[in-house]
């Protein structure tokens, strides 16, 4: 059953600036949706207008079957992180938890029985007599998380909750979101513009673009099967290979780059598409290049390969070191071989 | 290759804290050497001692077998970049570009000036920017246009200092592909500071290690990586980072727990010994003992997984195969000949 609702909303600043242009998007309970995109793309505009601190310009939100759009924002029970941690600095760590519940009306012996239980999920139980200054930048967007949490809402909004830590960190908390939301199944959704952080916490990823949503999928579909040359380059790290040609005769081409297709595709200009982790170099390979640079990374490799159609990139195993300069064909795997429009970027293959 | 820069026993105190202590380095004459290590562990001290612009309490800097110690910043003839550039907003990237030509005591002719930007430009994929004011630039545009300032005049140093922290990670991912492809077009010594593991593996000849003033161990980023002389310099580099272990010797292997025999050694029984295993190097299915899926991250052509092992939470990168699901039990098989041991030290 749908939980979260949004019907054409949309977002017209005063200055006639469109954040948001009419989308549509449904939620189940307990999902974990996470929007992505480029700045400025309008994720972060409409997770605002759910939270109810932006005013829609037009659609609808429904939450749990009730139209909330008129309702302000403490009437919609949402639990709202942002990338700042904006803990109370004067109260400790046990009194910013308690802040949520005590305007809820919570009872004493519950409230500190829920402090005591959120506080030792997310590892801050020994924090809780200590001040937001006396703790680690880790630690504050532990408890900010946590005080999020501690109200168990009916869904959580998060704004690049992880922005300012390092990878090793990051790694920790999106492990510990993850882990947390599994646990109390509660609806969430997620704005960040990495789309690693994006690939690893959603059930479901909705791309965003100039305030339009341009594909939305599990993980695993949108990296395999984006729907666009945008989504395509934006997800995945490295992005995916490129080539742009022509499709005559059954044959994509790309100068002397010639691939068989399997599948009918009209005559027209179309650009090819691969993943560096489905190329490996091999003789007779269908296009070729030279090594101009080779990224050893310790589990895997990246070998960067010049061609005619720009450069490609591989991953290999890191212990296959390639030699500068060296000719190398490619051979690519043909069930991963994507086909993009050439003229409006959709993917026809 | 020659030695160009060699730093010995440099010694630099600010305030109260030892910022470096007996630092050793040296640098090649074609070489691009990556100084990793977290926030606070004088990396930038060390650039600056480099660049003149801090002399060192003790010790000695030469460059191209020169004592240096008491030479200028200018006298060295050294470039460098940090974090956040700072153009001139106003300016166009041409008039950016060429300002370091244009400084007082350097006599080039205008056509030499024009000659070096477009160059610089041409290298750097930045030549319709030319003629637009800084201000207008994109993120990446502006780093690139910083960077181009740094090498247009061709220093003989070329220091960066986390050149590309503030930067989304798409950018961030493709301008160190170009940095790592410009280098070698100029064959320029470069010193490049980072807290990325990624940076550091993919761009560096050497790697060399930094904390708390030290430097803990050097050489390239493949040694680094598979023989770290500490756990501490293991967990620098590797994302996710290296699962340790304690173990001890028992019936010729090193055990973890009761059950967890992950590598053989031939150090006598009951020793103890800190264990690193990467994440790669550990198989989901055929190894003696259970564990349990905490948590499946989607990293696109890999699975990272984090389970419960051992008494402890251990990462595992998987091939996408087969597919996991949190609370499935799978049989970890670690692969023993890439596991490193620490003797535990007194």
């Amino acid at each position: 059953m749908s939980f979260l609702q949004l019907d054409g909303l949309a977002k017209t600043y005063a200055d006639g600036t469109q954040a948001v242009k009419g989308i549509d998007l449904v939620c189940e309970e307990g999902e974990f949706a996470v929007l992505l995109g480029p700045s400025g793309c309008g994720k972060t505009t409409t997770l605002r207008m759910v939270a109810g601190l932006e005013v829609p310009s037009a659609g609808r939100i429904v939450l749990g079957g009730v139209d909330i759009g008129p309702w302000p924002p403490r009437r919609r029970d949402v639990g709202f992180v942002f990338q700042f941690y904006a803990l109370y600095p004067h109260f400790t760590v046990r009194e910013n938890l308690a802040f949520p519940l005590e305007n809820m009306a919570v009872a004493a012996p519950e409230c500190r029985r829920r402090i005591e239980e959120i506080a030792a999920r997310l590892r801050v139980g020994d924090l809780l007599e200590r001040y937001p200054r006396e703790l680690s930048g880790g630690d504050q967007q532990r408890v900010a998380l946590a005080r999020a949490m501690v109200r168990r809402p009916q869904l959580y909004l998060m704004d690049e909750p992880l922005g300012t830590l390092d990878a090793d960190l990051r790694l920790v908390m999106r492990e510990l979101i993850r882990e947390q939301q599994l646990n109390d199944g509660a609806t969430t959704l997620y704005v960040t513009h990495d789309q690693e952080e994006a690939m690893s916490l959603a059930d479901r990823i909705v791309v965003m673009e100039a305030g339009t949503i341009r594909q939305h999928g599990t993980a695993a579909e949108v990296y395999a099967r984006p729907a666009s040359l945008f989504v395509a380059h934006f997800i995945g790290s490295p992005g995916m290979n490129f080539a742009e040609g022509q499709v005559r005769d059954g044959a994509f081409h790309a100068g002397d780059f010639v691939w068989p297709l399997s599948v009918q595709c009209p005559t027209g200009p179309v650009t090819l598409g691969i993943r560096p982790e489905f190329v490996r170099m091999a003789d007779g390979g269908a296009l070729r290049g030279e090594v101009v640079l080779d990224e050893y990374m310790g589990a895997c490799r990246y070998v960067h390969v010049q061609t005619p159609c720009g450069r490609w990139v591989l991953r290999t195993d890191a212990g296959q070191r390639a030699v500068l300069g060296q000719v190398a064909a490619l051979q690519l795997d043909p069930e991963q071989v994507r086909l993009f429009d050439g003229q409006s970027g959709e993917r026809i293959g | 290759m020659k030695t160009f820069l060699q730093l010995r026993g440099i010694d630099k105190t600010l305030g109260r804290v030892r910022a470096l202590r007996g630092v050793d380095l040296e640098l090649g004459d074609d070489e691009l050497l990556v100084v990793l290590g977290p926030t606070g562990a004088g990396k930038t001290t060390l650039l600056r001692v480099m660049a003149g612009l801090e002399r060192a309490d003790a010790g000695s800097v030469h460059m191209a077998g020169e004592d240096v110690g008491q030479w200028e910043p200018a006298q060295r003839d050294v470039a460098f970049a940090f974090q956040n550039f700072a153009l001139y907003p106003d300016w166009s990237v041409r008039r950016n570009l060429a300002f370091p030509l244009r400084a007082p005591g350097r006599q080039l002719a205008e056509s030499e000036i024009k000659r070096r930007v477009d160059w610089v430009a041409e290298l750097l994929r930045i030549e319709r920017l030319l003629d637009r004011p800084s201000v207008q630039l994109s993120g990446g545009e502006m780093q690139r246009v910083a960077i181009g300032r740094c090498i247009v005049r061709r220093p003989r140093l070329f220091l960066l200092d986390e050149p590309l922290t503030n930067l989304d990670a798409k950018l961030r991912e493709e301008l160190r592909v170009e940095l790592a492809l410009l280098r070698r077009a100029l064959g320029i010594p470069m010193v490049y500071v980072t807290h990325d593991g990624a940076e550091a593996l993919s761009m560096a000849d050497r790697i060399a290690v930094l904390s708390e003033g030290c430097v803990l161990q050097v050489g390239a980023p493949e040694i680094i990586y598979r023989q770290p002389n500490s756990p501490l310099v293991a967990r620098q580099l590797g994302q996710p980072a290296i699962n340790l272990f304690r173990a001890r010797s028992q019936g010729g292997h090193w055990v973890v727990g009761r059950e967890g025999a992950l590598a053989p050694t031939a150090v006598g029984q009951g020793a103890e010994c800190t264990l690193g295993v990467r994440p790669e190097d550990i198989e989901p299915d055929g190894g003696p003992s259970a564990a349990r899926v905490r948590v499946v991250e989607d990293a696109g052509p890999t699975w990272i997984l984090l389970v419960d092992w051992l008494g402890v939470s251990v990462h595992i990168i998987a091939d996408k195969t087969r597919r996991y699901d949190p609370g499935q039990q799978i049989w970890p098989r670690v692969a023993a000949e890439r596991v490193v041991s620490w003797e535990a030290s007194a």
